[in-house]
């Protein structure tokens, strides 16, 4: 039978978007360190201005470097184009305010990471765009916070802390049955685990600071779309199928049957709200994917090492880990992450809060910092740091107690981590 | 602009301009399970430099309504009848692979209604592969994967996209994934089927530009030399390095050469 041609996705992560520079011959992408770039002519200003012809005018709208980055994640995700912009935070807030305004409705998994969860429950009201939060398993709970107002679903492929494995197939049909689009934030599987739009999601963003970029030195995020979202057919979005005065009434759906959400984040949100994403930081972010697949694989492996020892120390009540048959979403995991389900976990200790925090103190290898998917071993309490402004209730929801300790696997020999944490438990155990 | 042409309802981009009947006006002819969305670039700078323009989406592609037509001859009265319904006497064709065949047949048959053809990615004949055919006919997502693999040069399969941003791959695939069951081996066999190439070629007095991808596997150079000994002194331009995608490969050698085409003719024009 005859195949068609394609590029895998190991050499997708080393050249999607790059070639050689026709200026120099350098192989590595260069970092386009400019404000601005100059005009042939006049004319060709005036169509750069009015898109009428393709090209950079300006490092916040665009830049080369970026644009190999955004290229190399459409291209990992299967979707049509990218954005990137400064963090994952910018890339949510860029999302959301493409999509709506004042009035707008959110439906969003509550198993979510504490900066969005800040953005949705504290941040958005005072603009107006408010959002119900339900338990990401509930499908019932999802259709049933569904409103006329409503106008993005919202969840994280590992819900962050407990690893809710959100049913991507489920809450995507759901949201289309309502003329609706899913957002997902991919931060903790990547591309290299999952890619969210071959489940049914819209748009896919990314914390690129995470796993992305994998060494823990930049701060980035990236917004995907996935170009399959009939906008105009919906009929909830004006601001992708109706005149847009700010752009000489261009009708975004109408210049770009697949990319209008990407071409309205463009030439409004990255214009206006400036959340752009440096081209050095590209530059990193693009080091940082080259060797994913390497890593990634390398970071399942540990984890699976760290969870098994986890499991089984007396010290430990529960591991949080979707591979574990105990956890919720075990079958779930494996239909969706067959590869794995990441390098960022928790688990809950048997004892008391100053014991918590004595395992955490005598771990060397484990350093204690907010930020997951470095290349070093992590470790933080969720309940007194990341998630220190969600209200108990809440708290529990997401699974998430004061016991609940949460690492992120890094890429160090696993004999090491296993020996590290081996000893902060026994020190915990004598506290 | 939408308007009504054999009882079905036709979109025309038009770069949001109203109609000016001092100006003369392009249209723009998409090709096989595509939509006026591939010549967003280059119908919105015409659109604002000087011309009505047209970037049509063919019944059952895109906006607008009715059965995929059967043919490329049907296609080109099809042009005509969207001339009749705009009420423009004359106006230059731009197709694109089935849509520069359906603009051949339109200039060959309608020699007053069409003042230039430019032919972007033509092949006459144009054949197509039995395995792309039996694929289309089954609605199998193989045929639009086989197309994407043989519509890019190697290089461009891998991105360098001028549109900052956009991964053209797969923006291609996600249009052509947009068309109805049915569509795509529609237009296909539209295309494997026609034969009057050559003969339209023969009768034309207008002036034709042929745009051609140097790496075009969809619609090789090669298979353009019998059309282009039938044309009477037409420009060829070939863009080096570029595929079948030439607007998405090359948006600004495209424009350019459009540009040249136009300005040229508009120059000797008495």
């Amino acid at each position: 039978m005859t195949k068609a041609k394609t590029t895998h996705f190991d050499t997708l992560t080393l050249h999607a978007g790059a070639h050689p520079d026709p200026a120099t011959g350098a192989r590595a992408t260069p970092i386009y360190q400019t404000a601005s770039f100059v005009f042939p002519d006049s004319d060709h200003a005036a169509a750069l201005f009015n898109m009428e012809r393709a090209g950079h005018v300006y490092s916040r709208i665009s830049n080369p470097t970026c644009a190999v980055l955004e290229e190399r994640i459409s291209a990992l995700e299967g979707g049509v184009g990218a954005i990137a912009v400064a963090s994952g935070q910018a890339a949510l807030h860029l999302a959301i305010a493409t999509l709506m305004g004042a009035g707008g409705h959110i439906v969003a998994s509550r198993a979510l990471y504490g900066g969005s969860h800040n953005l949705l429950d504290y941040t958005l009201p005072r603009f107006g765009i408010t959002t119900t939060f339900v338990a990401p398993h509930d499908i019932d709970a999802w259709r049933a916070a569904i409103r006329p107002e409503t106008r993005l679903l919202f969840g994280e492929t590992l819900g962050n802390p407990g690893l809710d494995v959100l049913d991507i197939p489920r809450v995507a049909a759901l949201a289309h049955d309502h003329a609706l689009p899913l957002l997902v934030d991919s931060t903790f599987t990547t591309p290299y685990l999952t890619r969210p739009f071959e489940h049914g999601a819209d748009l896919v963003y990314h914390s690129a600071t995470k796993f992305l970029s994998g060494h823990g030195v930049v701060i980035g995020g990236l917004l995907v779309d996935g170009g399959a979202f009939d906008w105009e057919r919906s009929g909830k979005f004006p601001t992708l199928t109706e005149p847009y005065a700010g752009f000489h009434d261009m009708v975004f759906a109408e210049e770009s049957t697949t990319a209008a959400f990407l071409l309205r984040a463009r030439r409004e949100g990255i214009r206006d709200f400036g959340a752009c994403m440096a081209p050095m930081t590209a530059f990193q972010i693009l080091q940082g994917i080259e060797t994913l697949p390497l890593r990634m694989q390398r970071h399942v492996d540990n984890a699976r090492r760290v969870v098994a020892f986890l499991a089984a120390h007396p010290l430990v009540e529960q591991v949080g880990y979707p591979e574990l048959p105990t956890h919720r979403d075990h079958a779930l995991a494996q239909k969706l992450l067959p590869k794995g389900c990441g390098a960022v976990f928790s688990f809950a200790l048997r004892g008391t809060r100053d014991q918590g925090r004595k395992l955490i103190e005598s771990l060397r290898i484990f350093s204690h910092l907010a930020n997951v998917g470095d290349a070093k071993s992590l470790v933080i309490h969720p309940a007194s740091t990341t998630h220190f402004r969600v209200a108990a209730a809440d708290l529990l929801a997401a699974g998430i107690t004061e016991g609940t300790i949460r690492l992120s696997v890094g890429l160090e020999d696993p004999d090491d981590l296993i020996e590290d944490l081996s000893r902060a438990l026994y020190a915990a155990g004598k506290a | 602009m939408r308007l009504a042409v054999d009882g079905h309802a036709v979109y025309a981009y038009t770069g949001a301009r109203a109609p000016d009947p001092t100006l003369p006006t392009l249209v723009f002819v998409h090709g096989a399970a595509l939509d006026h969305s591939i010549w967003a670039l280059q119908s919105r700078y015409f659109a604002h430099h000087g011309y009505n323009v047209l970037a049509l989406d063919l019944p059952g592609h895109g906006r607008s309504a009715g059965p995929a037509l059967a043919s490329v001859a049907a296609i080109a009265d099809w042009l005509v009848a969207v001339q009749d319904a705009v009420g423009i006497a004359q106006a230059t064709l731009i197709g694109y692979s089935l849509g520069a065949l359906a603009a051949l047949d339109a200039a060959g048959r309608y020699p007053s209604r069409v003042a230039r053809l430019a032919l972007l990615g033509p092949s006459v004949p144009m054949p197509v592969a039995d395995v792309l055919l039996d694929a289309a006919r089954a609605n199998d997502h193989l045929a639009y994967e086989l197309i994407t693999g043989w519509s890019y040069s190697a290089a461009h399969q891998l991105g360098g996209n001028q549109q900052p941003g956009m991964w053209m791959t797969g923006n291609g695939m996600r249009l052509m994934e947009r068309c109805a069951p049915g569509v795509l081996h529609t237009d296909l066999l539209a295309c494997h089927e026609y034969s009057g190439g050559l003969a339209a070629a023969a009768t034309l007095r207008c002036p034709v530009l042929m745009l051609l991808g140097e790496r075009d596997q969809m619609a090789p150079p090669k298979n353009t030399r019998a059309l282009i000994a039938a044309l009477d002194s037409p420009s060829v331009v070939t863009i080096p390095d570029c595929g079948h995608s030439l607007m998405a490969e090359a948006p600004d050698a495209v424009l350019d050469a459009l540009r040249r085409f136009l300005q040229r003719l508009a120059v000797a024009a008495p």
